[in-house]
C-alpha cells in the first residue's frame, strides 16, 4: 500500500523562520490519526467477500486492497465506522479500543 | 533619470483607474453599486477597450469583491479592488484573511462617514476602523498622490520582504468627486520601477502546498512573524518613496512629511486632503511670525511611532486632527499619537480636534485656531483636551 509517510515536524525556532503565509508544504503528514478512534474496525476474513465497498466507502483511505486480503491501517483509520455500517455481508464489526477482539 | 509623463485633468477615482492601468493587475473584482466610486467603472471602460488586459469580475457584493481577489490572489495574480465606508465594513471579514495568507492586494478606499445617520460626505472612520486588520494604510493629500500611490503600494505590497496588503485611502468626494491636473509615469519607465509579480506564495501544482492552513498551534507564530515583517515596512516605503522620487520626479517623505517643522512651538498632526488646507494656513501664519509647522500622517499602519516621537522631542504642543472618533474616548489617531508619545521623558502638550465628521467643513480660519489654541497651550494655558470643530451646537463633555 501507497500509505502517507509520516514526516517529523521541525519547529522553527525563531519567528522569522516561519513560512510568510500560512502555508505548509503538501504531501506529507506529520502524525497520525490513529488516536482519534474510540471504536476499531475488524474484518472477519472468513466473511468477507472482497466485494471492496468498504475500501471505497472510507473517508480516510484506511483500506488496503493490495494484499491478499483487505487489510485496515489502524495508523490512519478514525474509527467512524462507516465501512461496519456499509458492509452487506456483516463482515465488519466495532469493537472498542482497549478491549480484544471480543469486546471484552 | 527623471522621466516626464503626460499632464491630463482628472479626478481622484479616474487617477486610481489610471493607476490601475499602469500597473495592469490580472485581476479586477469590484462591487460596482453604492457605496462604489466611479474608479471602478473607468477600469471597466478599460478592459472592454482593450487598453487594459485583465480579469474584470463584477461581483455581487462587497464581501465577494474582496474573497474573489483573495482567490485571485492566491494562484498569484495580481490583484485590485476598490471600495468605500459600508462597503470596506462589509468585506471586513475578508481583511484578515488576506494579509494572514499574506496576499499582497491593493485596494483603493474612498474614505466616507459611516451610517447612521447616513453621510455621503468624507470622514476616515471606516477605513480606521480597520486599523487592526494588518492591512498596510496610507492616506492620500490630492489625486496626484494617489495615482503614485496605487503604483507604489504593488512595489512595498508585493515585495518579499513585505507580502501584505495595502489600503490606499482618499477622501471620498474631497478627492474622488474634484479635478485637478494629474500627471502619468511613463508606462515604459514604470516597467522598471514595478517589475511583473512573481511569488512563490501560492497555490501551485509544480510546488503543491497548504494555503491559508489553520495552524491551531502555530497561530500565535505566525502573528509574530507578521508583525515581525510589519515592523519592516517602514524602510521598504522610504526606499519605494525616494526611488520613485528619482524616476518621476515625485516624492512624498515616506512614512510622514514634515512641513515647517523647524524651530516650531506647535505641530498639528493631520491625515489626508485637510493637509492641503493647513499648509496654507502654516504658510500664512508662518509669515506672521507665529511658530507653527505640520505633520501629514501619512501611514497608519504601520505606524510611525519613531518619527512622531522625534517631533514630540522637539515642539511645544501638538494637535491631532481627527476626522474620526472612537466613540466612549477620542479621535483614533490621537491615540495612537499619545501611546508613541508616552515614550518621551517630557511629553508636549497636546489637544484633540474632532473634525469634520460626516464631511463636515475643516476652513482654515478653523485651522488657525487650532494652532492659536496650540500656541496657548504651549505657553501653559489650560484648554478643552478633546474638542469638536465647527459643530452646530455647544457641547460639554
Amino acid at each position: 500500500m501507497d500509505r502517507p509517510k509520516v514526516v517529523k515536524y521541525k519547529e522553527p525556532e525563531r519567528a522569522e523562520d516561519y513560512p510568510v503565509g500560512a502555508t505548509f508544504k503538501a504531501g506529507h503528514l506529520v502524525q497520525t490519526n490513529s488516536g482519534w478512534r474510540t471504536f476499531r474496525p475488524i474484518i472477519d476474513q472468513d466473511k468477507c467477500i472482497k466485494c471492496l465497498r468498504c475500501f471505497l466507502v472510507c473517508p480516510d483511505g484506511a483500506i488496503d486492497k493490495s494484499g491478499e486480503s483487505l487489510e485496515i491501517d489502524y495508523d490512519f483509520c478514525k474509527g467512524c465506522g462507516v465501512c461496519a455500517h456499509e458492509c452487506k455481508v456483516g463482515a465488519i464489526r466495532m469493537v472498542k479500543e482497549g478491549a480484544d477482539e471480543d469486546g471484552r | 533619470m527623471r522621466m516626464a509623463g503626460r499632464k491630463i485633468f482628472i479626478s481622484g477615482d479616474e487617477a486610481v483607474a489610471e493607476a490601475v492601468r499602469l500597473v495592469s493587475p490580472h485581476v479586477i473584482s469590484a462591487y460596482p453599486i453604492t457605496p462604489q466610486t466611479v474608479a471602478v467603472e473607468r477600469i471597466s471602460d478599460f478592459v472592454e477597450d482593450g487598453s487594459l488586459q485583465a480579469e474584470y469580475i463584477h461581483v455581487e457584493s462587497e464581501h465577494s469583491a474582496m474573497s474573489a481577489a483573495l482567490g485571485a490572489a492566491a494562484v498569484g495574480a495580481r490583484t485590485f479592488t476598490a471600495t468605500s465606508s459600508q462597503g470596506l465594513l462589509y468585506m471586513a471579514e475578508v481583511l484578515p484573511y488576506v494579509s494572514g495568507a499574506r496576499f499582497p492586494i491593493v485596494m483603493m478606499n474612498a474614505n466616507r462617514a459611516l451610517a447612521v445617520p447616513w453621510a455621503l460626505l468624507s470622514d476616515h472612520r471606516d477605513s480606521l476602523s480597520q486599523l487592526d486588520s494588518g492591512w498596510i494604510q496610507v492616506y492620500c493629500e490630492d489625486a496626484q498622490e494617489t495615482l503614485d500611490m496605487i503604483i507604489q503600494a504593488y512595489r512595498v505590497a508585493e515585495d518579499e520582504r513585505v507580502m501584505t496588503p495595502m489600503m490606499v485611502n482618499l477622501d471620498g468626494f474631497v478627492l474622488t468627486h474634484t479635478y485637478e491636473l494629474v500627471e502619468l509615469p511613463d508606462q515604459a519607465a514604470l516597467k522598471s520601477f514595478l517589475p511583473d509579480y512573481s511569488t512563490d506564495n501560492k497555490m501551485d501544482l509544480d510546488v503543491p502546498k497548504s494555503v491559508c492552513l489553520a495552524a491551531m498551534n502555530h497561530y500565535m507564530e505566525y502573528m509574530m512573524k507578521q508583525e515581525l515583517d510589519m515592523r519592516n515596512v517602514e524602510s521598504i516605503i522610504e526606499e519605494t518613496d525616494r526611488e520613485y522620487g528619482d524616476m518621476f520626479g515625485r516624492s512624498y517623505g515616506g512614512m510622514i512629511e514634515q512641513y515647517m517643522c523647524d524651530g516650531a512651538d506647535a505641530v498639528l498632526v493631520t491625515l489626508g486632503s485637510v493637509t492641503g488646507t493647513a499648509r496654507v494656513v502654516v504658510d500664512s501664519m508662518r509669515s506672521e511670525g507665529y511658530k507653527v509647522g505640520l505633520v501629514k500622517l501619512r501611514f497608519m499602519r504601520p505606524f510611525p511611532k519613531a518619527e512622531i516621537i522625534e517631533i514630540g522631542s522637539k515642539v511645544k504642543a501638538i494637535g491631532v486632527v481627527d476626522k474620526d472618533i472612537s466613540v466612549g474616548y477620542e479621535g483614533i489617531v490621537f491615540t495612537n499619537v499619545n501611546s508613541a508619545l508616552s515614550d518621551l521623558d517630557r511629553v508636549p502638550q497636546r489637544l484633540n480636534f474632532i473634525a469634520g465628521l460626516g464631511g463636515r467643513n475643516v476652513s482654515k480660519a478653523h485651522i488657525r485656531d487650532m494652532y492659536m489654541q496650540l500656541l496657548e497651550v504651549a505657553e501653559g494655558k489650560e484648554k478643552e483636551k478633546i474638542q469638536f470643530v465647527n459643530a452646530r451646537c455647544e457641547y460639554n463633555g
